[in-house]
């Protein structure tokens, strides 16, 4: 009972889905479609960085690197070329058990790459592994000396994606192919599979939605927001604190890393711009501004304010308007927009009205 | 490597070196009377150097510094007295986003203002190839300046905390800040006068690195990353073990360069940190009974 309603607003918001690809397409306004992709692919890391900071209450100025782990990974692997290696016994080994692709590249020689599934499990897990490795240490600090050192790690990643040539240095990597989920349904930037790649975004989105719903409905979120309301008091009464908090961690970056390498994807490249501090201060100001504990607050701001940055709305002050609501919120509203209690006030204003 | 080159190196690090420490003092001494690590102590030194740049077209070096190092004091201060100053104890997690948002928005500011073109002060001695005979290896007298300085800074806000009373009443707020109100002290004015100071040093390394270093509008988030560690380094708080660490930071980092590429040396750095976080987080030179009773 209680679980079937948990799932009313997730089929509410799947209707909305539909809904807005339905009046787009009648209203000749697909090209909305493009930036409502993205959006639902970086709500997917702003949702999981939610749970981490809010439920978990571990801030995080690192997930960018996350993001540009799963991303970058995923193009290189899909288009470095391996023919030129093909004698090796590893990539013969690979190319035996159907993990490599072999197409031609738009001169007609061959290439030969990892297929983009394997690469994105190599992706995911990675950045799962380096979460694991480095949350045991990073989540034992508190406070500054947390910010600090995931800041740290973000700095790290972006450094390394800067400069190795694997990566492409300031460039990047682009040309990186589309990636078939199942035959006749491919994440690229094709213009043709425009209606396609939102509705795998959103399906993306609303499974790891339901998914972070589940868990903060779960014992595993009972123990999180005893460890939020005192840690050594969720101790006493036997929560795992270190190894929950590295959980949700791990969760989270994992979270991070898909959503990277589905952008990359989508895009058909990624720029070292994707793991910058700033996207991770902006990762972190959307969660804030939904109201930290609030999945479904952080979710809505996501998807309104990567909807209008990505639309180019704020223009050249961008991450000015970023630093003004992050600044603004913690000032005047630290438990976000959504619990200012407006709905309270207003029928409040239009009850002395009526006097 | 040849002993010129060791020479190069081990002063290019110095410079560096002692800036690091000047901007881990100032976080220190926001510390020390708040509790808060300020994002924004880089912006300082970027604001410092690129007011006087500004100021330098319309009137000599020496105003022009004094000047700059004014205004950003003011703006140290006023930062405080908008946006920190009448919060009722506010969590760390907040003060940790109002801070790195008040640098994203200095740092915005400031492109918009001065774009993002790399700008420089002359050298205040002579110019580019001026240099003095050290040993075997030719040093700028600018580096002489920086070094010169700082130190001198560092010794004057040591004997600032020790002797005069002002300083007394900075420190009595960080020890115990409700005996420190009991005394008479106004700790909120204290905190006021942290920033405008902390602003203030990070001002004047700003300009007199400015020659050798250059000035650029995203400056601060690198500086005060490094500045960081140095802090973390010495120990938070601890300002003289700063200047200390500071120096060890900046010549691994100049020597760094003889073994990696130079696309990493900023990784090396945030990695001595997360090392430096995750094995003693109390510092180099902390000991580690009194980092028992502590939080980190």
């Amino acid at each position: 009972m209680d679980s079937a309603r948990r799932y009313i607003p997730v089929a509410a918001l799947l209707a909305a889905v539909v809904a807005v690809q339905v009046a787009t397409a009648l209203t000749g306004t697909a090209y909305y479609l493009t930036q409502l992709t993205m959006a639902a692919y970086y709500s997917l890391v702003v949702i999981g960085l939610c749970v981490l900071m809010g439920y978990a209450g571990q801030i995080s100025l690192g997930h960018a690197g996350f993001f540009a782990i799963g991303g970058y990974l995923a193009a290189g692997l899909t288009t470095h070329n391996l023919a030129g290696l093909k004698n090796h016994a590893l990539v013969e080994f690979l190319a035996r058990s159907g993990l490599l692709l072999s197409r031609q590249d738009s001169y007609g020689a061959t290439l030969l790459t990892v297929q983009p599934w394997v690469a994105c499990i190599i992706a995911v897990l990675t950045a799962g592994s380096i979460a694991f490795a480095i949350g045991g240490p990073v989540l034992k600090l508190k406070g500054h000396y947390l910010a600090m050192a995931t800041l740290g790690f973000g700095i790290i990643i972006f450094r390394i994606v800067l400069g190795s040539a694997y990566f492409g240095e300031a460039d990047g990597i682009s040309g990186v192919p589309g990636f078939r989920l199942l035959p006749g349904l491919e994440v690229s930037g094709d213009f043709g599979a425009r209606i396609q790649n939102y509705y795998i975004a959103w399906g993306l989105l609303a499974i790891g939605l339901t998914l972070l719903l589940n868990l903060i409905h779960s014992r595993v979120g009972r123990a999180l927001r005893a460890i939020h309301g005192a840690e050594e008091a969720a101790g006493a009464m036997g929560v795992d604190s270190a190894r929950y908090k590295l959980y949700i961690f791990v969760l989270s970056a994992v979270f991070a890393a898909t959503a990277g390498v589905f952008v990359t994807h989508y895009n058909g490249g990624i720029g070292p711009s994707e793991a910058g501090v700033m996207k991770s201060v902006r990762y972190v100001a959307i969660v804030a501004v939904g109201g930290m504990a609030n999945l479904w607050g952080a979710l809505l701001m996501g998807i309104v304010l990567n909807v209008l940055s990505l639309r180019g709305v704020f223009g050249t002050y961008d991450d000015a308007v970023f630093g003004s609501i992050l600044i603004t919120i913690m000032l005047f509203a630290p438990q976000g927009i959504l619990r200012l209690g407006l709905g309270r006030r207003l029928r409040v204003l239009f009850a002395r009205e009526r006097k | 490597m040849n002993s010129t080159l060791f020479c190069q190196y081990l002063f290019a690090g110095l410079t560096y070196g002692i800036i690091y420490a000047i901007v881990a003092i100032g976080f220190n001494i926001i510390y020390n009377t708040t509790g808060i690590i300020n994002f924004a102590q880089g912006e300082f030194v970027m604001l410092g150097g690129m007011i006087a740049i500004s100021l330098h077209a319309h009137m000599p070096l020496l105003p022009a510094i004094v000047l700059a190092v004014l205004l950003t004091m003011a703006i140290g201060g006023l930062i405080e007295i908008f946006f920190i100053r009448w919060l009722q104890s506010p969590s760390v997690l907040r003060m940790i986003i109002i801070t790195i948002g008040l640098s994203i928005l200095t740092r915005e500011a400031a492109l918009h203002i001065w774009g993002s073109s790399v700008r420089s002060l002359p050298y205040f001695i002579g110019n580019e190839i001026t240099s003095i005979k050290v040993f075997s290896s030719r040093v700028s007298p600018q580096v002489f300046l920086v070094v010169g300085v700082c130190s001198v800074m560092v010794a004057a806000l040591s004997l600032f905390f020790k002797y005069s009373s002002l300083g007394r009443e900075m420190r009595a707020c960080a020890a115990n800040r409700r005996a420190a109100i009991l005394c008479g002290i106004n700790p909120r004015n204290m905190v006021t006068l942290s920033f405008m100071l902390s602003a203030g040093i990070g001002a004047v390394a700003g300009c007199v690195m400015s020659p050798i270093t250059y000035s650029q509008y995203d400056m601060g988030p690198s500086l005060a990353i490094k500045g960081f560690t140095v802090a973390i380094l010495g120990g938070l708080g601890n300002s003289m073990a700063a200047v200390a660490a500071g120096l060890l930071l900046g010549i691994i980092e100049s020597f760094s360069i003889s073994v990696l590429p130079l696309a990493f040396q900023d990784a090396i750095a945030t990695s001595i940190l997360l090392l430096i976080l995750f094995v003693r987080p109390h510092g180099l030179f902390g000991s580690s009974a009194a980092a028992r009773l502590k939080d980190f």
